[in-house]
């Protein structure tokens, strides 16, 4: 590949942080009010989230086109890179491994996850007001549950190192104690928002999300 | 005495060695059994190979060719792989190497013959990032800017750089699907643009880093380069500060246009 890729790069590191970055938040916070309050909380979560303005610009901008590029990219990142955990087990670089092999998985669930909820909502298969009932369907299957469990984690772990990552290519953390407290900092951004994610994924999984279904179940029955 | 000169000459010592005829031609191993002398090192065991190039099983073999010069881990030449791990042979001391010693070329770099590498590549892009400082002219530009002790201090350990390659050879991401120029170049950025006189072109090698697909935006913060260099140079802070400069010259460029 000839070109410059520095600012390919750095597009590619900006993006993963904003929008993306930030946009994971996001997504942690909406699917934990399922925890939190319950459908009725999840349900007006959803709504609040889908009644701003511009909704598909928002959508298109600020998550579809960055996680094209970021993903692409990205794909193209882990191929040109070698692993050699086996001769180096140092830690970050695991983390370094461990950042290219996440960021695959994340890119495969991403798609797939996109198109089990978003696209089927533009398909009419179900509704916003549906999702959280779409959802528990989807992770009562114990096969569903388990891909969504790593996947979550890997794709919060991608963030957090990324995050990491960011720090040092922006030239932020510069010397080795910066970047050794930016890790600890970003280590615990990863806990957090994992457990924010695991919690929703079981809450998602209690009847109370299935009363809808069974409803529509009945009325077909 | 003569019993310990004895069991001196009993003890051997075990060597694996993989070994090249030509850039183009298959690698293959040999083992080499030679006898132990106290405070060998790994050259000293190449040369014993090289006055009786017999292997471990008695059958008769070429000398193993390497590359060798200052004999106290300043000039970089002699690097190779010793038991997993990039370093220099002259000071991989056989009594503190577990045996079989597996020795091999750093195959980063292409393979001459044997152990011995092309380092062309680290020279290259010394140029390409200009690690130098200008001051030929047709007249006498006179003294230049004073250096701040406390900058000299760490601009010191960038200047070890002995472009041994060990950093390229433990980066994952220098490898034929990358262009990535490695981590000793980027550092020697950070010294050349350290220095008074060498920061008036500080902008030349803060591009050379940013305008093709080789610079410094291949690094993906393994670190295995900061861990591997056998002089201690904090190459990962360079890194981090260049690409913080880089960073800077960036937002710059554009504002000012």
């Amino acid at each position: 590949m000839k070109g410059n890729s520095f600012y390919a790069r750095k597009i590619h590191s900006l993006l993963g942080v904003i929008p993306l970055g930030l946009f994971i938040i996001e997504h942690a916070l909406t699917n934990y009010s399922a925890f939190e309050h319950g459908k009725e909380g999840f349900v007006d979560s959803v709504k609040g989230l889908h009644g701003l303005p511009l909704i598909f610009f928002l959508e298109l901008f600020v998550i579809w086109l960055p996680i094209l590029f970021h993903g692409v990219y990205g794909l193209y990142l882990a191929f040109t890179s070698n692993y050699n955990t086996g001769r180096y087990s140092y830690g970050r670089n695991w983390a370094f491994a461990l950042q290219r092999i996440t960021g695959v998985i994340t890119f495969v669930f991403v798609a797939w996850h996109i198109w089990q909820t978003r696209v089927q909502v533009a398909l009419g298969n179900t509704t916003n007001e549906e999702i959280g009932q779409h959802m528990h369907n989807i992770v009562t299957q114990p096969v569903y549950f388990t891909i969504y469990f790593i996947a979550v984690l890997a794709a919060v772990f991608h963030f957090a190192n990324g995050l990491w990552a960011f720090l040092v290519a922006w030239g932020i953390t510069v010397g080795p104690r910066a970047q050794r407290v930016s890790s600890k900092i970003c280590m615990g951004i990863f806990a957090i928002v994992s457990v924010l994610f695991l919690l929703s994924l079981f809450a998602f999984r209690s009847d109370e999300f299935a009363a809808a279904q069974t409803a529509v179940v009945g009325l077909l029955g | 005495m003569a019993d310990t000169a004895t069991a001196t000459a009993k003890r051997t010592v075990k060597f694996i060695i993989k070994r090249q005829e030509k850039p183009d031609a298959a690698p293959y191993t040999e083992e080499f059994e030679i006898p132990y002398r106290p405070n060998m090192n790994v050259i000293s065991a190449l040369m014993e190979i090289q006055r009786n190039p017999v292997k471990a099983d008695g059958a008769k073999t070429t000398p193993v060719v390497w590359e060798s010069n200052c004999l106290e881990e300043v000039c970089g030449a002699c690097s190779m792989v010793i038991n997993g791990k990039p370093r220099q042979a002259c000071s991989a001391l056989i009594d503190k190497l577990e045996q079989p010693v597996r020795v091999e070329p750093m195959s980063t770099f292409p393979v001459v013959r044997d152990l011995v590498i092309n380092r062309e590549r680290m020279f290259n892009a010394l140029k390409k990032v200009k690690a130098w400082i200008p001051i030929d002219g047709t007249y006498d530009l006179g003294p230049g800017p004073r250096m701040a002790e406390t900058k000299r201090q760490w601009a010191y350990e960038l200047s070890k750089c002995m472009t041994c390659g060990v950093c390229l050879e433990a980066c994952p991401n220098v490898n034929d699907r990358s262009s990535f120029i490695g981590p000793a170049p980027i550092s020697q950025v950070r010294l050349f643009n350290a220095h008074p006189t060498g920061e008036m072109n500080a902008h030349e090698r803060l591009e050379a880093l940013m305008e093709d697909e080789s610079g410094i935006e291949g690094c993906g913060n393994s670190q295995n380069c900061v861990r591997s260099c056998p002089k201690g140079i904090p190459l990962t802070t360079s890194i981090a500060a260049i690409n913080r400069d880089t960073t800077k010259h960036m937002f710059k460029r554009w504002l000012s246009f």
